[in-house]
């Protein structure tokens, strides 16, 4: 897929929820997170939560980025590796108390749900999506509205 | 063929009056009398036909909703979409001279030395025997791989490309198999009449009236007429185009064999060259140049020949070049890389939909900025040409041709004039790289629609279309024309010329038709139930 602005966010939000959503109903029950399962899932929806709507001003950032690029393309590798930046980011948030709703995560708990959540994600975003929704790579990532 | 060669022919080519065709007067002149299923006067001078005009010639007519001409790739991949959209399969008439779709491709990729092993310059995901391109080409040939070492190869480049690898480009023999496997899933063949189209009139009352000139071999009518409310037009090259000074060389000297084109067969400049050492000059700076390069220096490796290769450069490139920071393409050694004939976002990213916004004179400009003759750098091409210039055997030179003209020995003499003044440089072969194209008009189907159709050229030259590809002025009542294919470069869409721009407009075309109450629009659901069929490859 070769995102534009618009296209970057929809694709974003909506796979990260729908997505991100299913996996983190799967692999939150078995992280080393102590106490109950309700208390689990308050926190790693908290983390999904923070990734989507942090995620929106890094799409900014990178679409800036692409601008420097001749081909005005994404690639693949740095779908994958952007998670680095951004899970940093999250986890430094966290420690900083500053993410509504969580207190604290168990550091092997963040990074097994993020990082298999987030490749889930990208492995998603560059395959299957293509299946359902046929229009949607030649459209720059969009799922909604007229943009193309 | 290279895109910037494209974009300078759609306004350099001679316009050739129709009168001038050869094929024109010669269909005039075979015009025959009312009721002999021949092609009468009347009919060759009317632009709008009815029903008892073509009865009166006595040429049989066929109803069929929907034909599409051609027969190549840009047929195969629509009608792969329409079959998806589950239009039946006598809905469709596929008129064609070809047996099989890749048949036209498959060949002008094995004489431009891309043979069936040899990979094409093609994305992953572009894949004209699957609308989803999922799997991709990489995933598919690690998934048909038996070493491991095969099977992660593949995957390894597709995930790096291009920052840590050459992107990752499938072989031809892959794609041609996959179109075989999903011609024979769809049921294409028995969609298929042989024989060449002559022309596309618009019919009074709505519609369109598609002249198809069978094989003679049968016996049967001369001609065959297709009433039908859409068609579809991808004949792909109008055909080949020899720079003019060898042109001028080969009808002057009447000699054919020391100076080829690219596109056709020239196998026995190679042979040559493994027998007895030689020099060969390359013109051209695009991907069938590097082809026909790499091509010497294997020769070279692996038949121990002692070939010298001149290549003469009309525009050289000494760097990255663009109108600004933003836009600044790669480029050394004379050549300008690029992965693709295009930046690669012209087929669904920020040039795809900035292009779709443009009219005229602003699109032909961002055409010219974005075209331009180029090659993708690929690390073993770089390595032959530093191991060609160490050894003194690749040289490059930068000018304009004056003339071409035999040496005493008949070798082949090039007079170029340089910055430095003028050059004498002396071949024994000349291999036209450059990739030119004629004019939309030499194809006969596709000037008989400007002529008697309605249709028009856009702003570099090729036939208008909308941007649901539908052939502009062209409409007959309800009945609609589309074009798809190297015919359509300059419009909206600019990666039209590859297997993915195909696809995109297959994609447009059959939305279009969804709309217009044809077929059904394909949405998640149906794409999804389809797409399983697809991977059991269940016949639809």
């Amino acid at each position: 897929m070769l995102p534009t602005l618009m296209g970057r966010i929809q694709t974003r939000i909506v796979a990260l929820l729908v997505i991100g959503g299913i996996w983190t109903l799967i692999i939150t029950p078995v992280l080393p997170i102590n106490g109950p399962l309700s208390d689990a899932y308050k926190v790693t929806f908290r983390i999904l939560l923070a990734v989507t709507v942090l995620g929106i001003g890094w799409e900014l950032v990178y679409h800036a980025l692409q601008q420097f690029r001749w081909e005005k393309d994404w690639p693949t590798l740095f779908g994958l590796l952007t998670g680095f930046n951004e899970g940093a980011l999250v986890w430094l948030l966290i420690s900083a108390d500053a993410i509504p709703g969580i207190k604290s995560v168990p550091g092997d708990a963040f990074i097994i749900d993020f990082a298999t959540t987030w490749l889930v994600v990208w492995l998603w975003v560059n395959g299957p999506m293509r299946v359902p929704f046929i229009r949607w790579r030649f459209r720059g990532g969009s799922l909604f509205g007229g943009a193309r | 063929m290279t895109t910037g060669e494209r974009l300078t022919t759609g306004r350099e080519t001679r316009r050739v009056a129709p009168s001038d065709l050869p094929a024109k007067r010669a269909a005039a002149s075979r015009s025959g009398a009312a009721g002999t299923g021949d092609l009468t006067a009347e009919l060759l001078e009317t632009d709008w036909w009815t029903d008892d005009m073509v009865a009166r010639a006595g040429i049989p007519i066929t109803d069929v909703p929907f034909v599409t001409v051609g027969g190549g790739i840009g047929s195969f991949v629509t009608v792969d979409y329409l079959r998806i959209a589950g239009v039946p399969t006598s809905d469709i008439r596929i008129l064609t001279g070809l047996e099989h779709p890749w048949q036209t491709y498959e060949y002008l990729t094995r004489v431009s030395q891309i043979p069936r092993g040899e990979r094409l310059r093609s994305d992953s995901a572009s894949r004209p025997d699957n609308i989803w391109g999922f799997p991709s080409y990489a995933v598919a040939e690690a998934m048909a791989a038996r070493k491991p070492r095969e099977i992660v190869a593949p995957l390894f480049q597709v995930l790096v490309e291009p920052i840590f690898a050459d992107y990752y480009t499938p072989r031809a023999g892959q794609a041609f198999s996959g179109m075989e496997r999903e011609a024979a899933r769809i049921s294409y063949f028995d969609m298929l009449e042989h024989g060449q189209v002559r022309m596309v009139r618009r019919r009074e009352g709505g519609g369109y009236f598609t002249i198809l000139t069978p094989d003679a071999s049968g016996g049967g009518p001369k001609r065959l007429a297709f009433r039908s409310k859409f068609v579809h037009i991808a004949v792909g090259y109008p055909g080949l185009k020899f720079l003019p000074d060898l042109q001028d060389y080969r009808t002057k000297h009447q000699d054919f064999g020391r100076i080829v084109n690219a596109y056709e067969p020239h196998e026995h400049v190679y042979e040559a060259l493994q027998k007895q050492p030689g020099t060969v000059m390359i013109r051209g700076g695009g991907i069938v140049a590097s082809r026909v390069m790499q091509r010497l220096f294997d020769d070279r490796a692996k038949h121990g020949a002692q070939t010298q290769i001149l290549h003469l450069f009309r525009t050289f490139v000494t760097g990255s070049h663009g109108p600004s920071i933003f836009m600044r393409r790669r480029g050394g050694d004379g050549w300008a890389y690029q992965g693709f004939n295009y930046p690669k976002s012209v087929w669904g990213g920020q040039l795809k939909s900035r292009m779709r916004r443009l009219e005229g004179e602003e699109r032909a400009q961002l055409y010219k900025v974005i075209g331009g003759t180029n090659t993708p750098y690929r690390r073993n091409w770089q390595r032959q040409m530093r191991d060609g210039r160490a050894g003194g055997y690749y040289r490059t030179h930068v000018g304009e041709v004056d003339e071409v003209y035999p040496a005493d020995d008949k070798r082949v003499v090039t007079r170029v004039r340089t910055k430095d003044g003028v050059l004498e440089l002396t071949a024994d072969y000349v291999v036209d790289a450059t990739g030119l194209e004629a004019d939309i008009a030499e194809h006969r189907v596709l000037n008989d629609l400007l002529e008697h159709g309605g249709a028009g050229r856009n702003p570099i030259g090729r036939l208008d279309v909308e941007r649901t590809f539908e052939l502009r002025g062209v409409a007959s009542g309800d009945g609609r024309v589309y074009a798809s294919g190297t015919a359509t470069l300059g419009g909206y869409f600019p990666g039209v010329d590859t297997f993915l721009g195909l696809q995109i407009a297959a994609q447009e075309i059959c939305d279009d038709l969804a709309r217009r109450g044809f077929c059904r629009r394909i949405g998640p659901f149906r794409s999804t139930s389809q797409w399983f069929k697809w991977a059991r490859n269940k016949k639809i």
